[in-house]
């Protein structure tokens, strides 16, 4: 009898190692990664770097409008699909009935949200960049990245949406709000910051996305800075891919230090997102 | 103030309640407008294919060759490619993904998982160029070389290795949701008739939390499949049909990228082509997603 509980309670104790083990064999593929990355790169880190355009030469080569891009691509992302998605996501919380609409366009938007990103790159391509005949400029690609990062803002946007107590609401109705001055001054501000941190969070998808901009055709050599949303441009994991793809080892060493640049700035938006995050929940209590 | 007045101001606005309204409903409709042009998109442009590629050569034939001549346009050899990469990245995340999730639903002290859990969802969020050169520059050549010197440059098991990597946060923390919402008084139950944890892990939360989990599981295969940069820059270019992981393949993906690199006119059958396999693929995670929703909803323990 007691021989067999100290058995159990051993297999019991090498199950828990095993589930320990595999939580930290991850952690420690994450670790390995981002050392392996910084121990390429860094030695190719210098403004240098940061203010030249690319170059077949690897020692002149640089991610200036690699950087320029992304921003351009970023801005314009966040105006046409933060708008689109808060919007969807108010109207799916405040105003939709329980209609056979409403429930097609919450089960569309949770299947788009699958949707692989490549698939979105295939309909910027026959879409915008063809049908449309935008080319291969920076507002085809914004609208592609919108289309692909909108699932997740509307979603995101619903929980944020959804955490305001209905309190809130009926108090606004009570002393004669209407339904629209009730969202813009009670809901809307109440949800602005879990709104912010998801829309931050999509938005840092979008920054590390390549597949859908290479379908559109963002894989061109740009030494130049764009200066307006018909121009052709390029973004830092696209520069990356480019990089990689070149036999030469220093152009790998490259772009483990646009690899670098491109994880900094993600941190930092996902940084941002967590400090909203935290504020928020410590100020609010309902 | 007379009562015309104020019918006036209410009048205005209420027109000003219908059209923001509007307006909203117009932004949630727009999702549905962007499933539709992909169906069209695809299904248009894949229709002109299948004037030139019969249905049944596409889905049966054994060689894909689209850029060489003669063409062949047999898809096998794609799917095939994908599905390695989903096996191997399977054989990765599900196991550790799992065992991660249990731990930390079970085991953990509660700072220890708000601390690992956040560090695990980094892993979902590393851009998958990232993970492409980590496979090509770091995996291939200190671990698949090691183990099988005769390896490919470009092969399926690097790539399937960081595919699983990528997708294992998506287990550990759907599965971990799913745990995690089975009942206290399931596991006090069975600790009071004398369970180890073990077996309130495996005997009780685990089958408690079985549709959750399944649902976890299918939903980052299916981001698997349609995963694009990690195995176009660490698996190759190479369409075959293989079950050797150390050789170069090609997935659904890495062919996609290919064309639009180059520079393929429109019209083309080569620029048709990337239709055609983006309908497959499309098709492959849409039903894997719908499985998903449905198993989650339909086999779901309810406990009040």
């Amino acid at each position: 009898m007691k021989k067999g509980l100290t058995n159990r309670q051993l297999k019991g104790r090498v199950f828990e190692l095993v589930c320990l083990g595999s939580m930290m064999a991850a952690l420690a593929v994450l670790t390995v990664l981002l050392w392996d990355v910084w121990t390429d790169g860094h030695a190719w880190l210098d403004l240098q770097f940061l203010d030249s355009f690319p170059s077949r030469f690897p020692e002149k080569a640089g991610i200036k409008s690699a950087i320029w891009g992304t921003f351009w691509l970023m801005i314009m992302t966040a105006l046409i699909s933060v708008p689109l998605g808060v919007g969807a996501a108010i109207y799916l919380q405040e105003y939709a009935r329980k209609t056979t609409l409403t429930r097609i366009i919450e089960t569309n938007i949770s299947n788009l949200a699958g949707v692989p990103s490549i698939v979105y790159g295939i309909l910027g391509l026959a879409l915008f960049v063809r049908a449309m005949d935008l080319e291969r400029s920076l507002i085809s690609g914004a609208l592609t990245m919108s289309l692909l990062i909108l699932p997740i803002i509307i979603i995101s946007s619903q929980e944020a949406i959804l955490a305001v107590p209905s309190s809130i609401r009926e108090a606004s109705y009570a002393i004669g709000a209407t339904k629209w001055q009730t969202i813009r001054y009670h809901v809307l501000p109440d949800a602005l910051p879990g709104i912010l941190t998801g829309n931050i969070l999509a938005l840092s998808r979008a920054i590390g996305e390549t597949a859908p901009l290479i379908m559109i055709g963002a894989l061109t050599f740009i030494a130049f800075t764009p200066s307006s949303p018909r121009d052709p441009f390029t973004v830092l994991p696209i520069q990356i891919f480019n990089w990689i793809s070149r036999p030469q080892e220093e152009f790998h060493f490259l772009a483990a230090a646009g690899i670098v640049v491109l994880l900094v700035f993600l941190l930092t938006m996902n940084a941002a997102a967590i400090l909203l995050r935290n504020r928020y929940q410590k100020n609010l209590k309902w | 103030m007379d009562t015309t007045e104020i019918s006036v101001i209410s009048m205005a606005a209420r027109r000003k309640e219908e059209i923001v309204e509007k307006l909203f409903f117009l932004c949630a409709v727009l999702s549905v407008f962007a499933t539709i042009g992909i169906v069209i998109v695809l299904l248009v442009e894949s229709l002109g294919f299948f004037q030139e590629v019969s249905f049944v050569e596409f889905l049966t034939g054994k060689k894909w060759s689209p850029l060489l001549t003669p063409q062949s346009f047999g898809v096998l050899p794609l799917i095939n490619g994908t599905l390695i990469i989903t096996l191997g990245a399977a054989l990765v995340a599900l196991p550790l993904g799992l065992a991660s999730a249990l731990y930390m639903s079970e085991y953990a002290d509660p700072r220890i998982r708000r601390i690992t859990k956040p560090l695990l969802e980094i892993l979902a969020g590393i851009p998958t160029v990232v993970y492409g050169y980590f496979a090509l520059t770091f995996i291939t050549p200190n671990i698949i070389k090691h183990l099988y010197p005769a390896a490919n440059y470009f092969n399926a098991a690097s790539a399937s290795i960081v595919v699983g990597i990528m997708i294992l946060p998506m287990v550990a923390s759907l599965s971990e949701d799913a745990m995690r919402a089975v009942p206290n008084s399931l596991r006090e139950g069975a600790y009071a008739l004398g369970a180890t944890r073990l077996e309130v892990s495996t005997r009780v939360v685990l089958p408690a939390a079985l549709s959750g989990v399944l649902a976890s599981f299918i939903l980052a295969l299916s981001r698997a499949i349609g995963e694009t940069m990690a195995v176009t820059i660490a698996a190759g270019m190479t369409p075959k049909l293989t079950l050797n992981p150390f050789e170069s393949i090609q997935t659904m993906t890495a062919y996609i990228v290919q064309v639009s690199l180059g520079d393929t006119p429109s019209g083309s059958i080569e620029y048709q082509s990337i239709f055609a396999v983006g309908l497959v693929l499309f098709a492959m995670t849409l039903l894997m997603n719908m499985a998903s929703y449905q198993i989650r909803k339909r086999f779901r323990e309810v406990y009040e």
